[in-house]
């Protein structure tokens, strides 16, 4: 359950991570990429907007300033002496002139007269007529001369409009004065005579700044030429405050910076926290005819609330869709792993042997469902192949039980009696036969052919196991009655090799060494038929007996076999083996060989037939430790103690 | 209950416990402003009618001299300038210092960096903006010691001839003018100043000023008056965003521009100017030598014909500081 739950938790954990960091990632650069764009278009929007209200303010002004600057060269012109005529100018422009709340033609000391010594007149509107007074009379506290509105242009010497102000009947209007000074030629001079202005008010011109709204809070604004603020969504300011001493109160000299650049005429593009705190773009653009500069703000908050509110909906989508995603996963997952839940049980259990299991149901083809049917055919062909396990190991074991049989059968066909011959103590006899595999193809055997003669003979047979058994249960019974019948080696091993050469298909062969020992006198009369050499121990020296080998029985017809002779004295004694005594392999696989065999045999004292054999049993045993016998074992050994 | 009543009853138990309060009128300078901001705060914070004063103040307007109003009775005590009170007093109006508010001038002479204006000799020949009146006696008589000549234009109330760069130097209080040009964009780095007081001419400014008479018939009055006075500065001085509001409310009320950065500039110059240099406590008597300098002054540019003994001209009225 473990793994289970760690595949699915992997993959929950691996996807969902990845999906959200490549989720945040996309998301954070559309985010400023959005942001990027908007403020680009927010610069040219800024500019677009901040221009076409400049421009309606400009354009008001210059048709007022236009008015003046007519009145001045009709003033300059007309030279102007006579009051009657001067009021009808005057009265006459500001009743053509709506948007003209009063002008005024003043005049330096004693240049309207030489009577009096100031002069100005002024016309204004008043409850819907047009009203006249004359400024050298009402303005007592502070002679005309030195208001702003002469001052200034009289010396500067050119069209001044007038910080704004608010007109002294208290009716909240805002005003500004247009003064154009006016010169007379006197002497060829060029001097100053006075200046002629024009009020107009800016009420309708600051509600149209107060109108613009820019998002929600978004706003435009209009500084004087001073900084004063002439329009503002912060009315108290209005008036009271500029540009300044707002940035001051906010303790921002970057907005004191942003001012200095707005009343020196320029244009431009800032982010900054505006006077209500909030952090806005600013456009700001002059007046050029008053030297005023107008602002238009748009809060950066509101501005990105769009991006913001996107990039949130977005979030939202996205991470709504990482948790479907996950769900997706897990569902996946889980359905990817139950299956393999269940087979990995399901093979728990098989590999406890029970194989009748119920696999789940195959719905889908996928990788699981193909793996399930697999398992299934692995159960079904497990099921079968163990069945045929069982049957072939039910035919071994028969087959097992049989050449077990077939071995007791071989081994009792070997004469098996120890002594044979108890009565005649002229010779001692004695053999063994250790077959590789349950049944061998070695054999000995030994018979009298008649009273004096004892026929003894080692064979083996090429190969081993059932054929090899056979064969030499053929070999076995044609030299036992050939022996009987033919009485000498040579013979008896032509005969013989002739009658297995007959059909021998199979073209198995046997190798034999046969002798005849004559009890009486000790003679050896022998035949080898491909044999190893017997080896003979005559009083304490061994060797190899010198017989000639001669064919192997079975492969050839009619092949010679000599027949040798030897006389045993008493106390001599052969042993005959087959090469599975010289071929006996230890650990490393060497051979026991001709030669270990001749010196074991010459060391080991023995007194019988008996102990000569088992001892040299022993040795083989002791030197094949832990290796499986590849070949028979067989041992025959004849000592001659001749007649007593 | 009984007790609830007695808060219902009890202001009028103490207008009629306290004893009647007597009226009288001050006139200041100016319009409202940071400058009078101890006689607002003492009167908005019931400091006058703690003194059992009933205070109205009076707003000094263009064209209507605080001292005329003086003069002719229409107010009990006026703020005016030293300069101002000499020469009235040698014009024969019997008015005395009761206190001198501002014991040193602040008057200064400003110019744009660009005119290269660094010394008053290096004003010769300058156009340079001149108020009428006292305030103007005082520059004059320092081109005079210095031999300057300078074209003199008239200056009005604001400072928008020279931003215009109609004038090449203007005139200004250091509370006042200056803090505007700053509050019109003009960086105190662009600007060269000349203290006037720095080139020996000490002229006292604001003093609290009554006719002889009036404190001859309530000396009382005058004493309570005048710690008044000083007990609002000092509580201006302690609360300058209470006493700035204060100012503002008043500026208001009579229609004129009110910028609080700016009456907090002059709050803050004034208390420079009543407490220089980390005094604690208000130097409130005219001093014999600033008094006699500054009399000197004006005898010797024919402003006044006879100086007034010190002893004559100051009326200590209270223990002061």
């Amino acid at each position: 359950m473990k793994g289970n739950r760690s595949i699915a938790v992997r993959l929950i954990f691996v996807i969902t991570l990845w999906s959200t960091l490549i989720f945040i990632a996309a998301l954070g650069y559309n985010y400023y990429h959005s942001r990027a764009v908007l403020e680009g278009e927010l610069e040219s929007n800024a500019r677009n907007l901040a221009l076409s209200l400049a421009n309606r303010v400009e354009t008001e002004l210059v048709s007022v300033s236009r008015v003046v600057e007519e009145m001045s060269v009709s003033l300059e012109t007309g030279n102007y002496r006579d009051k009657r005529q001067l009021n009808n100018l005057l009265s006459q422009t500001l009743a053509s002139n709506p948007n003209i709340l009063g002008c005024t033609a003043a005049f330096e000391p004693y240049a309207f007269s030489r009577s009096s010594y100031g002069f100005a007149s002024y016309f204004y509107r008043e409850k819907g007529s047009i009203a006249y007074k004359e400024l050298q009379q009402t303005y007592s506290n502070l002679p005309y001369f030195f208001w702003d509105w002469y001052q200034i242009p009289r010396e500067l010497g050119h069209e001044e409009w007038s910080e704004p102000y608010f007109d002294e009947g208290g009716a909240n209007q805002l005003l500004t004065t247009c003064s154009v000074p006016f010169y007379e030629k006197r002497d060829g001079k060029r001097r100053f005579r006075g200046i002629v202005t024009a009020d107009i008010t800016l009420n309708s011109l600051m509600e149209l700044i107060s109108s613009v709204r820019i998002l929600r809070t978004g706003y435009a604004a209009l500084f004087s030429r001073q900084g004063m603020v002439l329009a503002h969504p912060l009315k108290n300011a209005v008036m009271n405050e500029t540009f300044f001493s707002l940035a001051e109160s906010r303790h921002d000299t970057g907005l004191r910076a942003i001012g200095r650049q707005m009343i020196s005429g320029k244009s431009g593009f800032v982010n900054c926290t505006n006077f209500l705190g909030e952090k806005s773009w600013l456009y700001y653009a002059p007046i050029r005819s008053t030297g005023w500069s107008l602002a238009v703000v748009f809060p950066e908050a509101e501005l990105m609330e769009n991006v913001w509110n996107l990039t949130v909906v977005m979030a939202f989508i996205g991470f709504s869709g990482i948790v479907l995603l996950s769900l997706t996963v897990f569902l996946i997952a889980r359905s990817i792993t139950r299956p393999l839940t269940t087979l990995a049980a399901t093979s728990r259990t098989i590999a406890d042997g029970n194989f009748d299991l119920e696999l789940p149901q195959v719905k889908i083809f996928d990788e699981v469902g193909v793996l399930t049917s697999s398992f299934q055919s692995m159960i079904t062909s497990l099921k079968e192949y163990i069945r045929n396990l069982t049957e072939t190991t039910a035919a071994k074991e028969r087959i097992q039980s049989e050449l077990k049989l077939a071995k007791d059968i071989q081994a009792s066909l070997l004469p098996r009696i120890f002594p044979p011959f108890p009565e005649r103590p002229e010779f001692d006899i004695f053999a063994l036969m250790h077959p590789a595999k349950e049944v061998g193809g070695d054999f000995y055997d030994f018979f009298f052919i008649d009273d004096n003669h004892l026929c003894f003979l080692v064979a083996d047979v090429a190969d081993k196991g059932v054929p090899a058994a056979l064969y030499m249960m053929v070999a076995k019974t044609l030299l036992k009655s050939e022996g009987q019948r033919l009485g000498d080696p040579g013979k008896i091993l032509f005969h013989v090799n002739n009658i297995l050469a007959e059909d021998n298909e199979s073209s198995m062969f046997a190798t034999v060494f046969c002798g005849i020992l004559d009890t009486a006198t000790g003679e050896v009369r022998f035949s080898n038929a491909g044999h190893n050499p017997p080896m003979l121990i005559r009083s304490g020296e061994v060797s190899f007996m010198g017989s000639t080998p001669g064919m192997v029985l079975g492969p050839i017809k009619n092949a010679p076999f000599a027949t040798g002779s030897i006389i045993l004295h008493p106390g001599d004694s052969l042993l005959l083996y087959t090469d599975g005594v010289t071929e006996a392999i230890d650990r490393q696989g060497g051979f026991f060989g001709e030669n270990s065999l001749l010196t074991f045999v010459r060391q080991v004292p023995f007194s019988d037939s008996r102990a000569m054999v088992l001892t040299v049993r022993e040795e083989l045993l002791r030197f094949s430790l832990g290796v499986e016998q590849s070949d028979d074992i067989t041992l025959l050994c004849v000592i001659y103690r001749g007649l007593p | 209950m009984l007790f609830l009543v007695f808060l219902l009853i009890s202001p009028f138990f103490r207008l009629h416990a306290a004893p009647a309060l007597k009226k009288a009128g001050l006139v200041t300078l100016w319009q409202p402003q940071a400058q009078f901001a101890g006689y607002y705060v003492a009167l908005e914070k019931g400091i006058y009618r703690k003194h059992g004063i009933d205070l109205r103040i009076i707003p000094g307007v263009a064209g209507r001299a605080s001292e005329d109003v003086l003069r002719k009775g229409e107010a009990d005590f006026a703020v005016l300038w030293l300069a101002t009170a000499i020469q009235e007093r040698s014009a024969g109006t019997r008015l005395v210092n009761l206190a001198q508010i501002i014991p040193g001038s602040s008057m200064m002479i400003v110019s744009r960096k660009s005119a290269g204006i660094k010394r008053i000799e290096d004003l010769n020949e300058r156009k340079v903006g001149l108020w009428d009146g006292t305030l103007s006696l005082l520059p004059r008589l320092l081109f005079r010691k210095y031999g300057v000549r300078v074209h003199e234009v008239r200056q009005s109330y604001t400072v928008n001839l020279f931003l215009r760069g109609g004038v090449e130097a203007a005139s200004a209080m250091w509370y006042n003018e200056y803090d505007v040009l700053r509050h019109s964009g003009v960086d105190p780095g662009e600007l060269n100043v000349l203290f006037l007081e720095n080139y020996g001419l000490k002229f006292p400014e604001d003093g609290l000023y009554a006719l002889e008479q009036t404190v001859a018939r309530d000396p009382e009055l005058a004493r309570d008056f005048i710690e008044a006075s000083f007990e609002g500065w000092r509580y201006a001085f302690l609360h300058p965003e209470e006493a700035a509001g204060i100012v503002i409310r008043a500026m208001q009320q009579a229609h004129i521009p009110a910028n609080r950065s700016h009456q907090l500039w002059m709050l803050d110059r004034m208390r420079d100017l009543m407490l220089p240099a980390g005094k604690k406590e208000f130097d409130s008597q005219l001093k014999k030598q600033d008094y006699e300098d500054a009399a000197h002054e004006l005898q010797s540019a024919g402003a006044v014909r006879h100086i007034v003994p010190y002893g004559e001209f100051v009326r200590r009225v209270h223990e002061g500081q």
